[in-house]
């Protein structure tokens, strides 16, 4: 009994020694200060988790910040990390507009900035170093590509488009490279387009409208799986068989996207990695290290018909 | 025969239901199929049961609203009240998808009764926290339910964990989804919270008891009302019709959204009782005005989705066409116009 409690007592001091031993090592390693958009879905939420698991197996101690989608937050998020003068800022830009007194203050700050997987607009581009992500063009224009080579007939089809938040840059560039690829092909038209907020709710609600007024519909494309989900309620509910009598192309390629799929409601969904947390990590070292990176770094990312959905749900972690 | 056209354009109705009609009509224009209503797998389908459908969680704050507004109040945390409702009910329903060889199925975490009641339970208690901040500690209305509005969403994502909650339980949808008779279920929730309350407000003295809090709390107060208790009980009965509200929002995308379920419906609801005809300073309420005002906010959104206006600008076109309708709603400026009118119409 009393040697247990002698060596329990023994343990718990060589722990602090331990502990305070420790401690340097922990303190001289990097700080990355992450302002996130918040939580809006289920692929924020597996990039959320993602980055804080990275951020962990890498030594790196985290300052995470939820700005609830409002870019004020975010704005503010940064500048605490710059008082609290952490080695690395990244942040998802909630739009992409407004960012340069911000980033200029973190620049005079000597503080270097990476932007994840959402881009912005500014005059000075050297106001961050990198920007990892993905190619939110690139996604539209698979999109685009596999309607292309499934839709097929010769008749008009006609396309609906569930935008984004307007103003976000997956809204703007997975329109333009969606268009881009279908501008050649006179039959494929986008007849009607209008904001889903990314949300279910305003999946459905809008779709819902379309659906009302207008009866020849071949295609709906959806900035992303939760608009389409709720897009699908929509079609249903009017009768319809969504993937069958109307054709359902979305982005993102959650669980629920996975889900849908294998109900034979959805018809494909373009990949979009929210898991960028370990090559996040990657770069904070590399740019603490000085080592050139390019402006862009781009994640990989597939294109998952409804067919190969049931292979592919077991592997899916978001 | 001119009487009894100014009667009727001095009724309090008159103006919404012209409003209301104005934007059915522009509908009608752009979709000529507005009016069409079909049944469509044994319930009726078309944009007017839709627009009911949609504005079903907005009547029923927009309800509890009108008699906050009456008593001189306003409650800006409705929004967040059915965030954190929705959020209740979400996660303790929850459900999750078991694949079990091959064969998915839905589980709740606890029974779906328990968790609406728990879910209102949660509700009526913001109206209580409100109710004690305005009526016992005599905060301004504005700035006690400040409170809840801005701590809310925080509260219904510590309940969320910051996740969007999908529920997966079937017989829960039925609330926002399902129909009976072919009608959808929210709007014999909405007729049940109508009937109680006009039942309330003009078979008994409620009704001019609310009115009279509104007009002169003080003289209230002197002629034997228990003022105090009265705008308590006000404020928890708008919070418990935001948590109605929650539950039709949550069962219909079958998910909870702590950051956007509810978001701006306090204004919304605001808006719908004055396009409704009752005044923000208090006194005079009229329910069925604020119903017809919940209807017109959204025919007006179908519109603009109907409409094929481009997204960038829908905040704009909804902006210009309430200022119209509060500009038309103007008894200043009708009299105005009336008079400018009657003298042309005298020198011709």
């Amino acid at each position: 009994m009393r040697t247990s409690r002698r060596s329990v007592i023994s343990a718990i001091a060589a722990g602090l020694v331990a502990g305070t031993l420790a401690m340097p090592i922990s303190a001289s390693a990097l700080t990355l200060g992450f302002a996130q958009v918040g939580a809006e879905s289920e692929w924020r939420t597996a990039n959320t988790g993602s980055i804080k698991e990275a951020a962990k197996a890498a030594g790196i101690s985290l300052k995470f910040s939820d700005a609830q989608q409002k870019q004020e937050n975010q704005i503010k998020a940064i500048r605490s990390f710059i008082a609290q003068k952490v080695d690395v800022i990244a942040f998802a830009p909630v739009v992409t507009t407004g960012w340069d007194t911000v980033l200029a203050e973190a620049k005079r700050a000597k503080i270097p900035v990476i932007l994840t997987d959402r881009s912005i607009e500014t005059k000075d581009p050297s106001l961050y170093v990198t920007m990892i992500g993905s190619d939110f063009t690139e996604e539209g224009r698979k999109a685009a590509k596999w309607m292309l080579e499934n839709v097929k007939g010769q008749g008009d089809v006609n396309i609906v488009e569930l935008q984004g938040t307007v103003g976000s840059a997956p809204a703007i560039e997975r329109k333009k490279g969606f268009e881009e690829v279908i501008k050649s092909e006179p039959r494929f038209k986008i007849t009607r387009s209008q904001t889903g907020d990314f949300t279910r709710a305003k999946g459905k609600e809008v779709m819902e409208a379309f659906l009302k007024t207008d009866k020849n519909i071949q295609v709906l494309y959806a900035h992303n799986d939760d608009m389409a989900i709720g897009a699908i309620q929509a079609i249903e509910a009017a009768g319809m068989k969504p993937g069958k009598d109307i054709t359902i192309i979305s982005i993102d390629a959650v669980k629920g996207a996975f889900e849908a799929m294998m109900a034979g409601k959805l018809n494909v969904s373009v990949e979009c990695n929210p898991l960028l947390g370990p090559q996040l990590m990657n770069i904070v070292k590399d740019v603490k290290a000085g080592k050139q990176l390019p402006k862009r770094i781009n994640t990989e990312e597939g294109v998952f018909p409804m067919e190969t959905a049931a292979k592919e749900f077991p592997n899916r972690k978001y | 025969m001119k009487n009894t056209l100014s009667q009727l354009t001095r009724s309090h109705l008159f103006w919404p239901c012209v409003t209301l009609v104005l934007l059915c009509l522009a509908n009608v224009y752009f979709n000529p199929g507005f009016f069409d209503i079909e049944v469509k797998d044994g319930h009726l389908y078309g944009s007017v049961i839709d627009i009911l459908n949609r504005a079903a969680p907005l009547m029923l704050i927009a309800m509890g609203m009108t008699l906050v507004i009456a008593t001189r109040g306003i409650d800006i945390s409705v929004g967040a009240t059915v965030a954190i409702a929705g959020a209740v009910v979400a996660a303790l329903i929850g459900g999750s998808l078991v694949i079990k060889d091959g064969v998915q199925t839905y589980v709740s975490n606890v029974p779906m009764p328990l968790a609406i009641v728990a879910a209102l339970a949660v509700a009526l208690l913001c109206g209580l926290w409100n109710g004690l901040l305005v009526a016992g500690a005599g905060m301004q209305p504005i700035v006690a339910t400040l409170i809840l509005m801005v701590a809310g969403r925080g509260v219904a994502q510590l309940i969320t964990e910051g996740q969007i909650v999908t529920v997966y339980y079937e017989p829960f949808f039925f609330i926002g989804n399902g129909f009976i008779f072919g009608i959808p279920v929210s709007l014999y929730i909405v007729a049940v919270v109508l009937a109680v309350l006009l039942l309330l407000t003009k078979r008994t003295a409620l009704g001019l008891f609310i009115e009279s809090v509104g007009i002169n709390p003080v003289a209230s107060r002197f002629s034997g009302i228990s003022a105090r208790a009265l705008v308590f009980w006000v404020y928890a009965f708008c919070a418990v019709t935001a948590g109605i509200a929650a539950l039709i929002i949550t069962s219909n995308v079958k998910s909870a959204d702590a950051n956007n379920a509810g978001l701006l419906l306090e204004l919304d609801a605001i808006l719908a009782v004055a396009l409704g005809g009752t005044s923000l300073a208090g006194g005079r309420f009229y329910l069925i005005g604020t119903l017809i005002g919940a209807l017109i906010i959204q025919t007006l959104t179908y519109a603009i989705y109907s409409l094929g206006v481009p997204p960038e600008i829908n905040m704009v076109v909804k902006a210009i066409v309430v200022f119209g309708v509060c500009l038309i709603q103007s008894p200043a400026l009708r009299d105005l116009l009336m008079k400018h009118a009657f003298r042309t119409g005298g020198t011709a």
